[in-house]
């Protein structure tokens, strides 16, 4: 094995020393699940779905520094068990119904689920009572998707530095995005329909408003090419 | 005399009948037959159960979002909520639709209603007709069909193929499809997708006429009684193209009196709430539409394939209309108001779908790509189409930040209503014979309920046989007698 190699379910892949084990694996064609990470920031870590086992100990991938011969496990069944629990865990904790969600196709949650083989929400559903945010012109927020990914707060921090979107709240149902402003509506920040957090949610929260099924279903980024393609060649 | 049998004078001494859920039925119904001491029947109910709780969810939500999930509504027809909607969303953006749009929402629209024709016809209805309505159950239903007149079923069952095949192709999938969007439609046809069409179209036709052959057929065997069963005068109402041409898609309001005079015509449904208004009832979830002039007890009304092929002047395709006169001249005229002249009206526009479907075919507009018109936004939207069961109101109005605030639906079923409980209420006094719960009552009533609708609570239910119980009642609520039947057969209670 050269120097700067780790071993993910048996192959070898290089990575450049500062790497994290999530980025080595993707530029190595290597799909490891995720919804909380996204090239462009800073990882996250919050949702578990990218935790591998390195020499035997859990650890989440997206975090985790690459090192020269650790041996990962990925796509093992105990693994992907554990990833089916955390997908239901979240579609029960929100209020997600598919066939009628202008995300439907385009939506790394339903994509994951699809990818894992994850037949049923299992659980009970909690169906929170979460708001819909139509304030903005340009924009509409539906919380009732959120999976608290928090990449529109880094994206609006980030990349627009403005911090419309706030983590805030405690506690399983009390957690959830805040918008900064007075009144707590999109509408009353500087928010635009341009800024790179208007299309960074994983899922269907924050949409433009008025095109929802412009593209029609059969045509979408998911229905070209399941998630474990579609998210190590974006 | 219209509610003769809906509220007896003293139901305290009455016995009751109770049928639930109706067999074959996709939905939820209950009829109760209420008894005097003579065992006569007092008061006939047909109870549905409507999902009116849908009206509120959809309260709050986007409103390009309403046509995708109204779709949830029905299971037969979903993609008549699909294009009400639509319709009322266009309103909403002020929008004109396209050439390319409107003719390829039209495509949908057809073949819709011919897999729901079809559906309604072969595999709910046949197997009454062609076997007899008090016929071994056993055998009667579309496996007995296929036994016994292979052909027919087969046909059947490729009409609706061929139905499900155009809303997948216009809608982008089979069931659930988002191809009618606020203000036109996201995609057209290819070359390949209109050729796989057209090369069955013409079969589809051919099946089409054959099939309004077989209940004609059946209606000249069993004139008497086909005209006689569950026969009632009613108005009438639905949509008509401005040159008075049955138009499935998009018109203007006529309503017929029971004599076939008009009463009103070519009325913007835009305001239908000036002509129509619902009335509740207290024991049924499900409202009462009436024309308001009328009142409540006058202004009652039909809807449905039996109304629309005798409203219109004419069909606009040459084989249906050929079909409609022969319909209407039918023992002078009178098939147009026997309650199993729906099946006869239903096979008639079945094939004005699969001609109209085989003239869209050769437009090359449906292949165009201009596919989204707007216009000025409004606040109150109206959508209006006529069903495979009859005419369907979509009403929302949206506020400035482009939420619905609040969403008025009025299904085929509902227009039907008073209608339905009008014609199981023939049935009883015909076929009641005041001592005992037949399975031939029932079967005469299901019959009835069939004509106008497979699936009276607008939900998504599995195909097929559903459990039927039927009890008898006395005024303490004493079970004297009850009757079971589901796919392994019929068993009697105590
Ligand atoms: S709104 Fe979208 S991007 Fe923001 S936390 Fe929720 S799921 Fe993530
Ligand atoms: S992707 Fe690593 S924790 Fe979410």
């Amino acid at each position: 094995m050269s120097e700067n190699t780790f071993l993910l379910d048996g192959e070898a892949i290089p990575f450049v020393p500062g790497q994290t084990v999530m980025q080595a694996a993707k530029a190595a064609g290597k799909y490891i699940p995720h919804l909380c990470w996204h090239p462009e920031f800073k990882p996250h870590g919050s949702c578990k779905l990218c935790t591998v086992k390195a020499n035997g100990r859990f650890v989440s991938s997206c975090t985790m520094e690459a090192a020269a011969g650790v041996t990962i496990e990925n796509r093992t069944p105990e693994l992907d068990d554990k990833r089916r629990t955390l997908l239901q865990l979240l579609f029960v904790e929100g209020n997600h119904f598919c066939p009628s969600c202008e995300k439907s196709g385009n939506c790394l949650l339903q994509a994951t689920a699809y990818d894992l083989g994850m037949m049923s929400p299992h659980f009970d559903h909690f169906f929170p009572d979460r708001p819909v945010d139509a304030s903005h012109p340009d924009i509409l927020l539906d919380f009732n998707r959120c999976i608290l990914c928090s990449l529109c707060v880094q994206a609006s921090e980030q990349a627009d530095k403005k911090n419309v979107f706030v983590m805030g709240g405690r506690g399983m149902r009390g957690r959830r995005i805040i918008i900064n402003s007075e009144s707590g509506k999109l509408g009353d920040t500087d928010f635009a329909a341009s800024d790179r957090a208007a299309s960074i949610c994983p899922v269907g929260v924050i949409l433009k408003k008025r095109v929802g099924f412009a593209v029609p279903i059969g045509e979408r980024k998911y229905d070209q090419a399941p998630a474990s393609v579609v998210e190590v060649t974006k | 005399m219209a509610f003769e049998l809906e509220t007896a004078s003293h139901p305290e001494t009455l016995k009751r009948v109770a049928i639930e859920p109706v067999s074959r039925v996709e939905g939820h119904g209950k009829v109760t037959l209420l008894l005097d001491d003579d065992n006569k029947v007092h008061q006939v109910r047909l109870h549905i159960v409507e999902f009116r709780g849908f009206e509120r969810f959809i309260q709050g939500r986007p409103y390009w979002e309403v046509p995708v999930m109204v779709q949830r509504l029905c299971g037969i027809c979903p993609v008549s909520h699909h294009l009400a909607a639509s319709k009322a969303m266009d309103m909403i953006l002020g929008a004109k639709l396209t050439p390319t749009a409107e003719k390829l929402r039209r495509l949908m629209h057809y073949g819709q209603i011919l897999q729901s024709h079809a559906l309604h016809f072969f595999h709910l209805s046949s197997p009454d007709l062609l076997f007899g309505f008090g016929s071994d159950m056993a055998t009667r239903n579309i496996v007995g069909v296929a036994a016994a007149v292979p052909e027919v079923a087969k046909k059947g069952v490729l009409l609706r193929k061929y139905g499900q095949e155009i809303i997948r192709l216009t809608a982008g999938k089979r069931v659930h499809g988002t191809g009618a969007v606020p203000g036109g439609v996201n995609k057209s046809l290819s070359v390949e997708e209109r050729d796989l069409l057209l090369k069955d179209i013409y079969q589809m036709v051919a099946w089409s006429r054959e099939a309004v052959g077989i209940i004609k057929g059946l209606f000249e065997k069993n004139l008497a009684e086909y005209n006689a069963f569950g026969r009632f005068d009613a108005h009438s109402m639905g949509l008509v193209r401005a040159d008075g041409a049955m138009d499935l898609y998009h018109g203007g309001l006529r309503a017929r009196d029971k004599s076939g005079e008009i009463i009103f015509d070519h009325f913007d449904y835009g305001h239908y709430w000036e002509k129509i208004s619902e009335d509740v009832k207290p024991w049924s979830y499900m409202k009462f539409p009436f024309m308001k002039h009328l009142g409540p007890d006058e202004g009652w009304y039909r809807v449905g394939p039996l109304t629309r092929v005798a409203n219109c002047d004419f069909i606009p395709t040459p084989l249906a209309d050929h079909e409609r006169k022969e319909f209407l001249a039918y023992d002078a005229g009178r098939p147009a108001g026997a309650t199993l002249g729906y099946h006869w009206a239903r096979m008639i526009e079945m094939l004005h779908a699969a001609e109209s479907i085989k003239d869209l075919l050769h437009d090359e507009d449906i292949l165009g790509t201009d596919l989204m018109a707007k216009g000025e936004r409004q606040e109150r939207g109206v959508g209006v189409i006529e069903a495979p069961r009859g005419t369907l109101i979509h009403h929302y109005r949206v506020n400035e930040d482009d939420l619905v605030i609040r969403a008025n639906l009025i299904v085929s079923t509902t227009h039907n209503n008073q209608a339905m409980n009008e014609s199981i209420r023939q049935v009883a006094r015909q076929y009641f014979d005041g001592r005992e719960v037949t399975e031939g009552l029932l079967n005469h009533i299901e019959v009835a309920i069939r004509c106008f609708d497979p699936c009276l609570s607008c939900a998504t239910h599995a195909l097929g046989q559903m459990p039927l119980e039927v009890t008898l009642e006395d005024a303490a609520g004493n079970t004297i007698d009850s009757l079971y039947k589901d796919a392994h057969g019929v068993s009697r209670g105590k």
